[in-house]
């Protein structure tokens, strides 16, 4: 069985349910109707549930949107709709949404009143940063969302940065009582994997947080007996060996953001999360879905391609270490055997007094949005010459592109405006873009260009007169 | 004028958010089902134009738990569902105009097999030549109906004696409503032949009278249920009929409850959006930059469809010379036929298409003459008896406190001056800046839709129970309705029970639409309730002791004689007249006076009132990504006296928001093939709560003088929408600082691969 804490009370559901989109589950077995059902992509958050666990001996929450959300997941924890906050009165919470009018046509506000709840649950500071942040996967369609941070300041102004437990939220009003008994009902079904419950390891897909598979082929998952991933312990390690940083295939977006390990590792990537999706789904993607979806333009392969990270690959006898720059092949093909899966990612630190990393991406809409192109670059210079470079850029042609030329033609020249120029050229006959949706080709070359310039400009923001790149008459 | 500081409103509310926020509101996805209810999945055409040759269902009927699968030959009244012209089928017959278009709707027990029975349909066709672009459509001449053509003074004289005129074109591209809550709807059979609609519409009439139709049934057999919709945005004003439509059939020919309710993705392919026009223009200036003439040909990209294109583009026509007054003008509008789906409402209704042509032909004299833009719109600002194209006299104008009062409080030539700083300053970052000013007609423009009722019962309890025509979805018109009844029997608000709109309480109602929903239905409840307290106040002035009637009002439950309370109390005086068997229900009516237009002279006084204002724009662009910041949007806006500041301002920012949506980052893109690409929210993307402006202030401007607004409190649904067209001119401004020669189009929206593109173009 999957047993976990829907709202007030423990339920148990058939292991055969696994699969099914928890939406479904809760809006047509259970019948609430509270979250809603907008898009089942994951866009939009009006169907954000929370997922409570303990971490590091806290509970804490995760927002998640349920339409894509695999049922499984909810295994072990506390699943929170918009009904698990009926109390007598409202919480503050929704009452800072009706005195703002946050709300028009209300299909939207459940989730935002989730989402907003779940800023004061997730183990950091109340801020106005974190409210913002905490909504970045909602969308409005009616209010222009400035009625709804009027009404997170307001929240934020109650908390003032500090980290609320959650006796203190149940007695300021913000949750309803039952919560102070969900950290013994959770004990009681905590660690117990699905597999002791009885789940057989099939043969089938692997499934991590769902993301993709979930939007991109909803209806055959519902109903296979998928492979899950947050059910093996040994994916979900994030650690530094020496210089080593290395996590776990079934490692999520949001719990790198969150590692203390991972950002004192490497440090000032606060944009970079940003950029990447949304609250709800950095709670769910996985890094290694992230590889193997294999798209050209995934944020976390160019980010790590950049970084020019290592994977390792197992059949379950044994396993082998390959850098990622070697992994794809063509368009959605990769140097995977059959039989084996993604189990870890390895980056070696780099010398950050010497080297310098960035990582860019510009799509239509600035957040919450698919790449038209992104990059990476690690720059190493010594005595002003270009000791070591991987650079690394995404759209621009059927796999993830490392640029293998364009390293060669940098390494060992001084960066400044001349070998830049010419490095650009090199750049343009590496890649191979076409015109789709995220824009035309000349653009994602022009982009190209401007991408690696802004690498450029990271390090030297005088490197060169950009008016200069201006078109003559 | 009353300066309101947006931060912290408490004072007014939108009276539905209790329910909104503990998710306890149901929108028709939410009703319980009721036994043996049947789940329709529609079967659409992908061929964008062509004879519908065959539909084959045999495999999907012969899926275990498919109950029926119907086309064209199963519709038993009219096959038609055009509202304006009748050239759109319920289910194509004998060819397929878009793709998209229902076929086939098939009825099972669960969405599961529905969805599976689809995919088993088979449907050829002759393909025929598709057409995308509607320029493309009138060179051979695929119409939708005639072209129409405003015209004032002589334009041709007048071209001909101008300093300077310039030319150009100006397109912009259509919107995806993206109201939250898909198209849907449920319908349930009654007793003696009836049929119950529970439909998310905006047009409940609408409805009834496409079921009625289809079905081959009178009006009265049909009761459309409307309790609120997830968003409309003009959306569900013609579109909702077709799925209510199907719903019905499938409820009709079963004789089982039919719930339709549409996926996402089927909503972005099979429905209308926003037009997509294309424009040509021609402004002619004397050499003091007084707008002199004005000419321009508008097409529109229609779609496969008339749906609602030819009242769209009368308001094109209406407000294509926005809030500037120009002697000399000719406009004329085409409404092309293409094979995209049937293009439809969309707040702003046409308007805001034809005024960012304006807007373009001023930027490009501008441009050319080396002024500021803002120098050639302030010149031209509508005055007092100053003639539209249309024959109305501009009265009460506010063009120039709006504009005036924005300069003032916003410091306007500071703003300037910064910016010429930052530029100057900055090399890899520049600013713009632009003013949008705005002129906006409130009523429909098609005369005979000004009208509504209201039903109101007193209840023996002293509660007022309420039924309008006016749609809720999220434009807070119940709010406005509550605070209306209140106001006029002196109660308190959750004294006053909003009922759903219902065909069968209130008939033959306009759909929430232009605006006026509030003006119309609101008048028309104050009717209702004049009529009730014309009963009871004799009563009253009885019970008093013969006081005079002139002296009694209503206010805090209890009946005021001369200003002061008295010992009689409302449900006092309620319970009395029931007693003395006075009928304490009304039906109230309203239809606005004044207005008329004559379509063939073109000519007349088509609008109630026109609403103002002014918003100004400061974005930042990056000009090594493309990418910008909207830093901050700052609007002295008309209300008139508003009624509920925290629901007007939330429409102001709302639909701002939406129309800098509409000018930058929605990008609905077509293949030749008829085919939407952007056709899921991962490909079509609306402002997120980090694309909005950083700063945005709304003052209010009171303009208190008489109008034929509900309570004074003006009209103000679409026009903040077309402050976003001041987005455009801004980020065009601030590439023009990076890049003075930049080769930038005028072709909306302006997005990141167009920024870039020009940053750096020849």
């Amino acid at each position: 069985m999957i047993r976990f804490i829907l709202n007030d009370r423990t339920i148990s559901v058939p292991l055969q349910d696994s699969a099914k989109a928890t939406l479904d589950f809760i809006r047509k077995e259970r019948k609430l109707k509270g979250m809603k059902l907008v898009c089942k992509e994951g866009e939009c958050g009006a169907c954000t549930v929370l997922v409570g666990d303990f971490e590091s001996g806290r509970l804490v929450y995760r927002s998640m949107t349920s339409c894509i959300m695999p049922l499984a997941n909810a295994h072990g924890k506390h699943l929170l709709t918009i009904e698990g906050l009926d109390m007598e009165g409202l919480t503050k919470v929704q009452r800072a949404m009706i005195d703002q009018s946050g709300t028009q046509c209300g299909f939207c506000t459940p989730g935002f009143v989730v989402s907003m709840t779940g800023a004061l649950l997730t183990g950091e500071e109340v801020s106005m940063k974190n409210m913002v942040k905490a909504i970045d996967g909602n969308i409005c369609r009616c209010t222009g969302y400035k009625s709804i941070l009027r009404a997170c300041e307001s929240v934020a102004d109650d908390w003032n940065d500090s980290v609320p437990s959650i006796e203190q939220l149940v007695e300021a009003g913000y949750l309803p009582d039952y919560f102070n008994t969900i950290p013994a009902k959770l004990e009681k079904i905590k660690n117990q994997s699905l597999q002791s419950n009885g789940l057989k390891r099939a043969e089938g897909i692997k499934l991590g947080g769902g993301t993709d598979l979930y939007v991109q082929k909803p209806r055959q998952m519902y109903t296979s007996a998928p492979d899950h991933m947050f059910d093996k312990p040994e994916l979900n390690h994030i650690e530094l060996n020496g210089n080593v940083l290395s996590f776990g295939a079934s490692v999520t977006m949001g719990d790198l953001y969150r590692s203390a390990v991972f950002n004192d590792a490497l440090p000032g990537n606060e944009e970079f999360f940003k950029l990447l999706s949304s609250s709800q789904i950095r709670n769910m993607a996985t890094i290694g879905g992230n590889l193997v979806n294999a798209s050209p333009i995934g944020d976390f392969t160019i980010f790590l391609l950049g970084l020019n990270a290592d994977i390792e690959l197992t059949d379950g006898k044994s396993t082998r270490r390959l850098p990622l720059r070697e992994f794809y092949l063509d368009y959605k093909k990769m140097n995977m055997r059959d039989g084996e899966h993604l189990t870890n990612i390895l980056i070696e630190i780099p010398d950050f007094s010497s080297s310098y990393f960035n990582f860019e991406k510009v799509s239509q809409r600035k957040y919450l949005d698919i790449a038209s192109v992104n990059s990476a670059a690690l720059i190493q210079l010594q005595n002003d010459k270009i000791a070591e470079c991987h650079i690394s850029i995404g759209g621009v042609g059927p796999t993830p592109k490392y640029l293998n030329k364009t390293r060669d033609f940098l390494l060992g020249k001084i960066l400044d405006g001349n070998t830049l120029t010419k490095a650009l050229d090199v750049l343009q006959s590496e890649i191979s873009p076409i015109s789709d949706p995220r824009g035309s080709a000349d653009y994602k070359r022009l982009l190209a260009r401007q991408l690696f310039l802004a690498h450029c400009l990271k390090i030297n923001s005088e490197i060169l007169d950009v008016s200069s790149l201006i078109t003559p008459a | 004028m009353q300066e309101v500081k947006n931060k912290k409103i408490k004072k007014d509310i939108h009276l539905d958010a209790p329910f909104h926020v503990t998710g306890k509101t149901k929108y028709i996805d939410d009703l319980p089902e009721l036994e043996g209810t049947l789940f329709a999945k529609v079967f659409d055409s992908s061929c964008a134009h062509g004879k519908l040759i065959s539909v084959d269902t045999s495999k999907a009927e012969e899926l275990e738990g498919v109950f029926a699968i119907l086309t064209a030959k199963d519709v038993p009244g009219v096959n038609q569902i055009g509202g304006i012209i009748k050239d759109e089928p319920l289910l194509a017959e004998t060819d397929v105009h878009f793709m998209g278009q229902p076929v086939a709707l098939v009825l099972a027990e669960s969405e599961e097999i529905a969805h599976e029975a689809t995919a088993l349909i088979h449907a050829e066709y002759e393909q025929l030549e598709v057409i995308v672009d509607p320029k493309e459509a009138y060179a051979k001449g695929s119409m939708l109906s005639n072209s129409r053509t405003f015209s004032l003074g002589s334009p041709d004289s007048a071209f001909a004696e101008c300093a300077h005129v310039f030319e150009g074109k100006a397109d912009s591209g259509g919107q995806e409503h993206l109201y939250l809550e898909t198209q849907g709807a449920y319908a349930i059979p009654r007793d003696q032949g009836g049929i119950l609609v529970e439909s998310s519409t905006q047009g409940p009439t609408a409805v009834q009278r496409v079921v009625a139709a289809v079905l081959g049934l009178e009006m009265s057999k049909i009761e459309v249920n409307v309790n609120r919709i997830g968003g409309g945005f003009g959306g569900k004003e013609d579109q909702a009929s077709l799925w209510a439509g199907l719903a019905a059939l499938g409820c009709f020919v079963t004789g089982r409850p039919v719930k339709l309710i549409l996926e996402r993705h089927e909503d972005l392919r099979m429905t209308g959006k926003r037009h997509p026009y294309r424009s040509d223009y021609k402004i002619g200036l004397d050499k003091d930059l007084n707008i002199v003439a004005f000419e321009a040909s508008f097409f529109q990209n229609g779609g496969g469809a008339a749906d609602l294109s030819t009242a769209v583009l009368e308001r094109t026509l209406f407000h294509g010379t926005n809030s500037y007054f120009v002697p000399n003008v000719r406009m004329t509008a085409h409404p092309c036929k293409t094979h995209i789906a049937p293009n439809t409402a969309f707040r702003g209704f046409g308007g805001p298409q034809g005024m960012f042509v304006m807007e373009a032909a001023i930027h490009h004299a501008a441009r050319e003459l080396g002024v500021s833009p803002w120098g050639i719109q302030k010149k031209n600002l509508l005055r007092d008896g100053n003639e539209f194209s249309y024959g109305q006299i501009v009265e009460n104008s506010e063009a120039n406190r709006c504009w005036d009062q924005a300069h003032g409080d916003f410091d306007f030539l500071k703003m300037v001056e910064e910016v010429e700083e930052y530029n100057h300053s900055q090399s890899l970052s520049k600013k713009g800046l632009a003013i949008m000013p705005i002129c906006f007609g409130i009523s429909f423009t098609n005369t005979p839709m000004n009208n509504a009722r209201a039903l109101v019962h007193v209840y023996g309890d002293g509660s007022v129970g309420v039924s309008t025509g006016a749609v809720e979805m999220g434009q807070g018109v119940n709010t406005k309705m509550v605070q209306v009844a209140a106001l006029m029997f002196g109660l308190p608000y959750d004294r006053i029970r909003l009922e759903t709109t219902n065909t069968s309480r209130v008939a033959n109602t306009s759909p929430s639409a232009a605006s006026a929903t509030a003006d119309l239905n609101g008048r028309a409840l104050q009717d209702a309730c004049r009529q009730i307290l014309e009963r009871l106040v004799p009563l009253a002035a009885e019970l008093l002791g013969g006081a005079d009637e002139k002296q009694i009002s209503f206010s805090n439950e209890m009946v005021f004689l001369d200003g002061n309370p008295t010992e009689l109390s409302w449900d006092d005086l309620v319970a009395k007249a029931l007693l003395l068997r006075l009928n304490m229900s009304a039906k109230g009516h309203y239809s606005t006076p004044v207005i008329h237009f004559d379509k063939e002279k073109e000519k007349g006084h088509p609008f109630a009132y026109h609403v103002y204002g002014t918003s100004i724009f400061e974005v930042t662009v990056d000009c090594i990504r493309g990418t910008y910041d909207i830093d901050s949007v700052k609007i002295v806006h008309d209300f008139g006296s508003s009624m509920n500041k925290a629901v007007d301002l939330g429409q102001i920012e709302g639909g701002l928001v939406q129309g800098i949506g509409w000018m930058t980052l929605e990008d609905l893109q077509y293949d030749k093939q008829g085919r939407l690409r952007s056709h899921t929210l991962a490909n079509y993307k609306i402002p997120d709560v980090y694309s909005i402006p950083e700063d945005i202030q709304v003052k209010f401007l009171n303009t208190d003088h008489d109008n034929l607004a509900i309570l004074r409190s003006k009209a103000v649904g679409e026009p903040p929408l077309m402050y976003g067209i001041g987005a455009y001119f801004a980020l065009t401004n601030a590439i023009l600082a990076f890049n003075p020669n930049a080769n930038i189009p005028y072709d909306a929206p302006m997005t990141t691969e167009k920024i870039l593109m020009a940053l750096y173009s020849a």
